[in-house]
């Protein structure tokens, strides 16, 4: 069993690929062995610092192998690391469509972790 | 007396006035501005004492972790995660409040010190400096500035000068709370007055007695003159955009150490913050 996560703008099969990991509202998740989808609320979007190491310790929490992302700062990239989770660059467009090009092997490892977008004090 | 001279952004002439300021009197200097510290160019102190500064931050011990996840949801900056029976911490994000280590049920974790910076102590003629020195790369100062503060409350100065650092953040804060009269350094654009509306905004929430130094002024129109006149903010004084005084800057001179015409120019508006915090004194006492 594969889990698939993505971050969207909406909780809805149609959403697009968020622009943003860490604060997303939401993350698409897609088991491929029964090929059902479900969303996880993304609970550090509102957070003032950290954001992406709570979104990612969320995924890993839910068991993520593969995570979908247009981006991924280095803070959440070292906890998706040390859980094992493969990152792989999603394109433009619906997530959905993401998935189905991550599953016939189109999409590309992610590997331009940026240093993330920390903020103040 | 703590006089604190803050600007909403650098470049503003901050440096410029408390030097100037804190070298007419038997005073201390306290250089704030920690990332890029640069008051002791033009004091070039003597007897220099230096201590380092650090933070507390957490340590693991793998051994005794038992992996329940308690801390990663107690920390409210998210600074600790766990993935794979290992606990991962994230010093650069710690605010050292210690609540991590109170709340571990297994006493997996302890504290171990993060060098974050140093203060450098030294001397210049009448003068005692304080520099506080940020390390690149470190993200927030705070700890350096709170030792400044109470390594000002020990030194028996009558006068403390305060460069704040540009902004109106935590960091700015923490170096104006204790300050007894603040001074707003302006530049004469409308970007200027807008730099100077933010620590405007910040003085008045803190209840500061403040005024404004209008610095590098020409003839004609000044948008942070206009901005004082609407707000009705005292000016203490007005810095002309100066040639020789931009030349004695630009040498490291201090400019009130070397010119009659500069020395009375700030000794002038030195006068007025005090006359300003006496009356404040007595208004409030």
């Amino acid at each position: 069993m594969m889990i698939i996560a993505i971050p969207v703008d909406e909780a809805n099969v149609e959403a697009s690929v968020s622009d943003n990991f860490g604060r997303a509202p939401y993350y698409l998740y897609y088991i491929s062995e029964n090929e059902s989808s479900d969303f996880l609320v993304n609970l550090a979007m509102e957070e003032r610092g950290g954001a992406g190491i709570k979104a990612a310790q969320i995924l890993v929490d839910h068991n993520v192998d593969i995570l979908l992302t247009p981006r991924c700062g280095e803070n959440a990239h070292a906890v998706l690391h040390a859980a094992n989770v493969k990152l792989y660059k999603s394109v433009g467009g619906k997530a959905m469509d993401n998935i189905k090009k991550f599953l016939d092997g189109e999409l590309e490892l992610l590997e331009d972790i940026h240093e993330g977008f920390h903020g103040g004090n | 007396m703590k006089i604190a001279v803050l600007s909403g952004k650098g470049g503003t002439g901050k440096t410029l006035v408390t030097v100037n300021l804190a070298a007419l009197k038997n005073s201390s200097y306290i250089d704030c501005d920690i990332e890029e510290p640069n008051g002791y160019l033009f004091f070039k102190p003597k007897d220099i004492e230096v201590e380092d500064i650090s933070v507390r931050v957490p340590q693991v011990d793998r051994d005794l972790c038992n992996g329940c996840k308690k801390c990663v949801d107690f920390c409210r900056f998210n600074a600790l995660a766990y993935a794979r029976d290992s606990l991962i911490i994230f010093e650069d994000i710690c605010h050292s409040c210690g609540g991590c280590m109170l709340i571990c049920p297994e006493n997996a974790l302890s504290e171990k010190d993060r060098l974050i910076g140093r203060i450098e102590k030294g001397r210049s003629e009448n003068v005692e400096l304080y520099t506080g020195i940020l390390n690149p790369g470190q993200p927030s100062g705070v700890p350096i500035i709170e030792r400044l503060v109470e390594m000002e409350s020990l030194s028996n100065k009558e006068y403390s000068l305060i460069d704040s650092p540009p902004g109106s953040a935590c960091i700015v804060m923490e170096s104006i709370k204790d300050a007894d009269y603040c001074v707003l350094v302006a530049e004469p654009t409308i970007f200027g007055a807008h730099n100077l509306s933010m620590v405007y905004d910040l003085v008045k929430l803190f209840k500061k007695p403040f005024g404004v130094i209008l610095n590098k002024s020409l003839e004609g129109e000044n948008p942070s003159e206009d901005f004082c006149r609407k707000k009705k903010i005292k000016t203490l004084g007005s810095i002309p955009f100066d040639h020789d005084l931009g030349h004695l800057n630009s040498n490291g001179k201090i400019a009130v150490r070397e010119s009659k015409k500069y020395k009375d120019l700030f000794s002038q508006i030195l006068d007025k913050i005090i006359e300003e915090v006496e009356n404040e004194r007595n208004s409030n006492p």
